[in-house]
């Protein structure tokens, strides 16, 4: 494991919104490393925390009502958290940059896909507006867009939704970034083009190298597109490891529940088992496990403690009291301290 | 032998395209360009397709909520389109909507109790007794409590404002229930709660569903048959298990083939089809899919593929087929369980 290079190491991630009901705290102490070349899942359902996770590393936490409190995110040995808006902006696009599910909120509907393209080129790099066209005409074909001339010189919306979306991944890979982020990059589309845009994006994260952190909903996704998956859950990650270790060999409840309620193309099946109750909202759940109103295995301390992500494997851990000492020796110090 | 409770003919919805200040005609879109299909008494026919391929205007139609272009639709031995709109008003009892956005279709203004009372006080159940009695069973009967009437739709998760949306359907016993994206806005640990309730629902009440998404794993799971949609027409229907296991046209393979499998050590071959759906308003000649087809042939830039049985219940509108018709030159283009 310490042979893989770590480009981004988030600690104790803490972000919460100071609203008129209160304080939410979408991300309550999120953990982890992502490794140069790899991809790396996020998943869970809406309002766990993805967002605003990947909102926080960019920097981009709508302020107010938002604010990270706490934590840390370590790259290239500095703490973006403690960096100015100037200086984060030259991270911003250059070293790691994000693409979204809608491709239209990061195209300016009113300027070419030319203009946008070179634009952070001409930013971050000192280069003539010729070698920048140049440059930008041969990321669109990298991302499979014929007829990359015409379309340096047309505007968003005459192209169709995956068009957009491999623009948007053009032009958040034209500076090299050594992180790309991407929200629910496929989740707007069709099947047969979300097809063509994980290819692409998986294609391009093998040939360029860089890391790239996948948020998702979509347990499919994760199977196909992954190699490291964290599923949150209220805010926090519940479970992390190696994408085959998780789905053959489920170590958290939750992550348990949601691989058995999916339904799966391949069979028919009887009936779905779900998880029962409803997801709940940040903040609503104090004490105790975040799961523990929807866990069938929930006991007694379940209520009262907050459970540590315990280590059950190689790179494998899980938040629930049931893996606690399963492989303890390295942990004991962290929770004692817990 | 029993007969269908649904029956659709060559139902058309071409909607006019309009321009200029003078607003003329300039063209049309084909939403929807000569769908046929049954469906028997508690069965449930899933439709699925990509989006703009005229799922949600096909559901619409067979409701009557617009008026088609052109075909039939036969209800329990009905011609629905034509009858007249106060007869059609009667029949909707009998036919019911459940939509993707449950909290767009409830006015936020009103309690649950006073939606869910609203259906029938249209087809005249006229003791409020009766009608509170009734909204305290169907909530109870949907998994939520008699005392949730008081509530309000801003108050509810949206897993049970979709329950709330399925009680209004259930309200006045209908025999068909049109289900367009119910389950898509939902989470997955609350999707599959939703589709358990509307299975079992189905058997209590003897329900016969049309289930619209574009979600292939959901409609295999809830369908005993399924019809694929590409540009407004049926390109294929078949049994479910036949569909899936054994898919005919080339759109159906590659569709299957793009669905991603929560299964990391699930190998496949991906067909990775090439460029975006054209537009309805402007449709290929000839196969609607052969702009997209790996398998496209000289004869289908200008002969459309009729629907046609290849197996019993298995039909499919591709030129491919019968095979036996293309002699043994391209047997191996489709393989079987290309899944
Ligand atoms: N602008 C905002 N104002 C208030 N609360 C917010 C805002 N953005 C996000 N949140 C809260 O943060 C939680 C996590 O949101 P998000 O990260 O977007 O979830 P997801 O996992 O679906 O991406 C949400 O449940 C929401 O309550
Ligand atoms: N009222 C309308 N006027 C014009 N075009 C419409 C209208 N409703 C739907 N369409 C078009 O008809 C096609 C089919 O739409 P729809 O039935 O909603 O597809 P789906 O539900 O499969 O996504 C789309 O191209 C859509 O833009
Ligand atoms: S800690 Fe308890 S409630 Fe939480 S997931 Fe584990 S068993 Fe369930
Ligand atoms: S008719 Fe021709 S173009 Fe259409 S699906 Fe069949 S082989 Fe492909
Ligand atoms: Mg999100
Ligand atoms: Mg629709």
């Amino acid at each position: 494991m310490d042979s893989r290079q770590k480009v981004l190491g988030v600690s104790g991630l803490r972000t919460s919104f100071f609203t008129d009901g209160g304080v939410v705290p979408a991300v309550d102490g999120v953990d982890f490393d992502l490794y140069r070349g790899e991809v790396l899942g996020i998943v869970g359902e809406s309002g766990c925390g993805k967002s605003v996770t990947s909102l926080s590393v960019m920097g981009l936490v709508p302020n107010p009502p938002g604010k990270v409190t706490g934590g840390e995110i370590l790259y290239g040995g500095t703490d973006l958290l403690k960096l100015n808006e100037r200086k984060m902006r030259k991270v911003r696009g250059n070293e790691i940059a994000m693409i979204f599910q809608e491709p239209m909120t990061s195209l300016n509907p009113l300027f070419t896909i030319g203009d946008q393209m070179v634009e952070p080129l001409r930013i971050h790099r000192k280069i003539s507006k010729k070698a920048a066209r140049g440059k930008a005409i041969d990321m669109l074909r990298l991302v499979g867009l014929p007829r990359a001339e015409e379309i340096m010189n047309e505007y968003p919306h005459q192209l169709s939704g995956g068009m957009r979306q491999r623009v948007m991944i053009a032009m958040a890979l034209i500076c090299e970034p050594k992180v790309l982020i991407a929200d629910e990059p496929t989740t707007a589309l069709d099947v047969t083009i979300q097809a063509q845009i994980l290819k692409l994006m998986k294609d391009l994260n093998e040939r360029l190298d860089t890391a790239v952190l996948l948020i998702t909903h979509d347990l499919g996704v994760v199977a196909e597109t992954c190699s490291r998956v964290i599923v949150m859950y209220a805010g926090k990650v519940v479970e992390e490891g190696p994408v085959r270790e998780i789905f053959r060999n489920p170590q958290h409840p939750y992550t348990e529940g949601l691989l058995k309620s999916v339904p799966d193309m391949r069979f028919k099946q009887e009936r779905l088992d779900p998880i029962p109750g409803n997801v709940p909202r940040p903040g609503s759940i104090k004490t105790g496990c975040r799961f523990a109103a929807r866990c069938p295995y929930a006991f007694g301390r379940c209520l009262e403690d907050d459970p540590d992500l315990y280590e059950t494997g190689d790179g494998h851990r899980a938040r629930c009291f049931l893996r606690e000492g399963k492989e303890a020796g390295a942990y004991e110090g962290a929770l004692a301290e817990g | 032998m029993k007969e269908p409770l649904l029956k659709v003919e060559g139902l058309k919805k071409h909607f006019p395209v309009r321009k200029g200040a003078l607003g003329r005609v300039k063209g049309h879109v084909k939403a929807v360009d000569g769908v046929s299909f049954s469906v028997m008494p508690g069965e449930t026919l899933g439709i699925v397709g990509e989006s703009g391929c005229g799922k949600s205007t096909t559901g619409r139609l067979l409701m009557r909520l617009l008026e088609p272009t052109e075909g039939k639709v036969v209800f329990d031995g009905k011609e629905l389109t034509a009858i007249g709109s106060e007869e059609m008003r009667k029949t909707r009892r009998d036919i019911q909507m459940v939509f993707q956005d449950p909290y767009a279709s409830l006015n936020p203004r009103h309690t649950i109790g006073k939606i869910l009372e609203e259906p029938l006080l249209v087809h005249g159940v006229k003791d409020p007794k009766e009608r509170k009695r009734k909204v305290r069973e169907f909530l109870e009967i949907v998994g939520l409590s008699g005392y949730h009437a008081t509530r309000y739709p801003h108050q509810f998760s949206g897993g049970q404002r979709q329950r709330i949306g399925i009680a209004r359907a259930l309200m006045t016993n209908p025999k068909l229930i049109i289900a367009d994206e119910p389950v898509s806005a939902l989470d997955v640990s609350i999707q599959s709660q939703v589709l358990n309730l509307m299975q079992d629902l189905q058997r209590e009440f003897g329900l016969t569903y049309i289930f619209i998404s574009h979600d292939l794993s959901v409609v295999r799971h809830i369908s005993d048959r399924v019809a694929v949609m590409y540009l407004g027409r049926i390109v294929e229907i078949a049994e479910s298990d036949q569909l899936y296991e054994k898919p005919l046209h080339p759109y159906t393979q590659a569709l299957l083939s793009a669905v991603p499998v929560p299964d990391p050590g699930f190998v496949r071959e991906q067909i990775v089809l090439e460029g975006d759906i054209p537009s309805p308003a402007d449709p290929p000649p000839g196969c609607p899919f052969h702009s997209r087809c790996p398998f496209r042939m000289e004869v289908c830039k200008s002969k459309v593929p009729a629907l046609s049985e290849q197996e019993t219940g298995h039909s499919v509108a591709c030129h491919l087929y019968p095979e036996e018709a293309r002699g043994n030159d391209n047997k191996t283009l489709v393989t079987e369980g290309s899944l």
